[in-house]
């Protein structure tokens, strides 16, 4: 006890340094934690973009390539899948519902996305959040279209606004669907994932702004079809580019799946979208890991500017050390005090830390999900917490032991006698 | 009081030391006794031998033939982590100059050796701080100390908790003459009323009237390199 409340007084006196070093432990554990929850946070919010669907259809292809242009709006498909097969699954006894894509045009750089009602009913994100409207709501007609916020928001539009769009998906330019524009009816809220990023037209908008474009081409002039002279029972699609499924029951979720792969009219396949989530993650496992080395690093200078803290001042300290040995404090006691003072700091420092990365998440959360469409947050307090910090305390006392083994080998040498 | 079962403080006899096994000889004294309750000052020029002599009598150093008795106990018989508690219990240490604990204040300075071994007890520090003049400065910080009153603090660390054997190492070095004799009287005082036994060191002569005994280390030591002044 005496120990800790020499080491306490001892720290005290040196405030300043003290406080510096405090600190600075205390930057490093708050980046350690805070690079911890930033690393959980992405691959949540990542994981959480998609949920409550059981499997996503499309052509036949790579799997992952199906994942990023259904569910990030990356890349694009190669081939469709036909409306008649879509029907035919949404229909399917064990299905419980689907959510039809029809992808391929841009509207100055945002992805247009043709879909169905099932979409703003039943997708889901963050486990049960669905997409909600924050003004209008959804298309019903085919020159109709509702905006993700981001869309909304760099675009200026709001509902009432004409949109031309434009075909395949590069700036806007010489493909422009200008012979028939859209109404935006509708505004999705916030919701930090790729939704926000795209426009919403109905799948009978997607015919409609195709109609006269055989081979990909826009319309020879004079056979341009004015809008006006369209009707949405016309415009029943042909193709849509991929589909997400929900099953009745999950326990047929891998059935489905066998029975789509093994589609007779059309090669389809079909993916589990949290295996397929799991592959595209660990492809960027790579940079968890330098983030978890890069927090670990900082940790660890953190630390060094302690031990430099405390071993600067061992030689000013002889004399003290001469003393407490009068006094009849043995060499290993003079180790321990030291030790002790590493010890202090290194605890302080992770307390303060913690505050901080609290603090410092509270603080940055607003702005981070604003601009990175990242929603970050302290998962709360898990067992490798627990094991990073004991980690920190550990190699505060490894590193402690230097300047204690230091003063422990003065303490030998000098006795009681001083060379001050 | 007094410790009338102890027959002596010190027992030196044959004593030799050097630092390493091929290092000069520091330290060889045929015989050295002090007696209990006795004062002693030891004339000790620089070069001498009487800092390494002091860690002998401190148990700090072993030495390397003959006989330590401090107080009754061989010291060769203790181990290191033995010595240091045997030195905290029984003996009062003051030094030159800095004594003090620059972080803590007056109180817990003198009370640190109570802390540090429960045979020493803390209930004299009233009178000790009293007889010394310092009782005011027990809440104050060591640095606010003139030296003269840092030295008082050593003394009253030195005294607190009845150590039999007290050991000053040029403890008036670093006061002027007024201060030097007050504190000699002060120290001396104190520890008669302790019954402890003084060893007091100086290269300073003319302090050596009032103490029972005057030794020189340079005719005591045979390995002491004798500076001609």
């Amino acid at each position: 006890m005496l120990l800790f409340s020499l080491a306490w007084q001892s720290l005290r006196n040196r405030r300043v340094t003290t406080l510096l070093t405090v600190f600075s432990i205390a930057l490093s554990v708050a980046l350690l934690l805070g690079v911890e929850a930033l690393r959980v946070s992405a691959r949540e919010s990542f994981s959480s973009t998609i949920s409550g669907t059981d499997l996503i259809v499309g052509a036949r292809g790579g799997g992952l390539q199906l994942l990023l242009y259904t569910v990030f709006r990356m890349g694009t498909a190669t081939n469709n899948v036909k409306y008649e097969s879509f029907e035919e699954w949404s229909k399917h006894p064990a299905v419980a519902w689907t959510i039809p894509y029809s992808l391929g045009d841009s509207h100055r750089g945002f992805r247009v996305v043709g879909t169905n009602e099932n979409f703003y009913k039943q997708y889901r994100f963050r486990k049960t959040r669905k997409a909600e409207f924050v003004a209008g709501r959804a298309p019903v007609e085919f020159n109709e279209a509702a905006l993700g916020s981001d869309a909304a928001e760099k675009l200026g539009y709001k509902v009432g606004t004409k949109v031309t769009l434009t075909h395949g998906i590069g700036a806007a330019g010489i493909m422009d669907h200008d012979d028939k524009p859209f109404t935006v009816v509708g505004i999705l809220d916030k919701t930090s994932t790729p939704i926000d990023r795209s426009i919403y037209i109905t799948l009978e908008g997607m015919s409609a702004i195709h109609v006269g474009w055989q081979g990909g081409a826009p319309p020879e002039p004079g056979e341009e079809v004015p809008s006006t002279k369209l009707k949405k029972e016309d415009l029943k699609p042909e193709a849509i580019t991929a589909f997400l499924l929900r099953a009745k029951s999950r326990i047929d979720t891998l059935r489905i799946q066998r029975d789509v792969n093994n589609y007779l009219p059309e090669p389809l396949m079909a993916i589990i979208p949290g295996v397929a989530m799991g592959e595209l993650w660990s492809t960027v496992k790579y940079a968890e890991i330098a983030l978890e080395i890069v927090g670990g690093f900082v940790v660890l200078v953190g630390l060094l500017g302690m031990l430099v803290a405390i071993y600067t001042t061992l030689n000013e300290r002889r004399r003290e050390m001469a003393i407490l040995r009068a006094l009849g404090a043995g060499p290993i006691k003079i180790l321990s005090l030291f030790l002790i003072e590493s010890l202090m700091l290194a605890a302080s420092g992770c307390a303060l830390g913690v505050g901080l990365m609290y603090a410092g998440i509270a603080a940055l959360q607003g702005v981070v999900e604003k601009q990175f469409g990242l929603y970050l947050r302290w998962q709360g307090f898990q067992p490798e917490h627990g094991i990073y910090l004991g980690l920190v305390l550990g190699a505060a006392v490894l590193i402690g032991l230097v300047p204690a083994w230091r003063a422990y080998r003065n303490t030998l040498a000098d006795g009681l006698s001083v060379r001050v | 009081m007094s410790h009338p079962t102890l027959p002596s403080s010190i027992t030196l006899e044959g004593v030799e030391f050097a630092y390493g096994p091929k290092l000069p000889t520091i330290i060889d004294i045929p015989s050295f006794e002090l007696g209990a309750g006795e004062s002693c000052f030891l004339y000790g020029p620089s070069g001498c031998g009487k800092t390494t002599l002091l860690g002998l009598i401190a148990g700090v150093l072993q030495a390397r033939r003959g006989r330590v008795q401090v107080l009754g106990q061989e010291l060769s018989a203790l181990s290191g982590a033995k010595r240091d508690a045997w030195r905290g219990s029984n003996i009062g240490y003051i030094f030159q100059m800095f004594n003090l604990i620059p972080y803590l204040n007056v109180r817990d300075n003198i009370l640190l050796p109570t802390r540090l071994h429960s045979s020493r007890k803390a209930d004299e520090l009233g009178r000790i701080a009293a007889s010394l003049g310092i009782e005011e400065l027990l809440d104050q910080g060591v640095l606010e100390l003139s030296v003269g009153q840092q030295q008082r603090v050593a003394a009253a660390r030195a005294l607190i908790g009845a150590p039999p054997l007290v050991i000053a190492d040029e403890p008036t070095s670093a006061l002027d003459a007024a201060h030097r004799e007050r504190f000699l009287e002060l120290l001396l005082g104190q520890c008669k009323e302790a019954g402890a036994a003084l060893l007091f060191v100086s290269h300073d002569q003319s302090l050596a009237p009032i103490f029972h005994k005057q030794l020189s280390l340079p005719e005591l030591n045979r390995a002491a390199k004798v500076e001609v002044a």
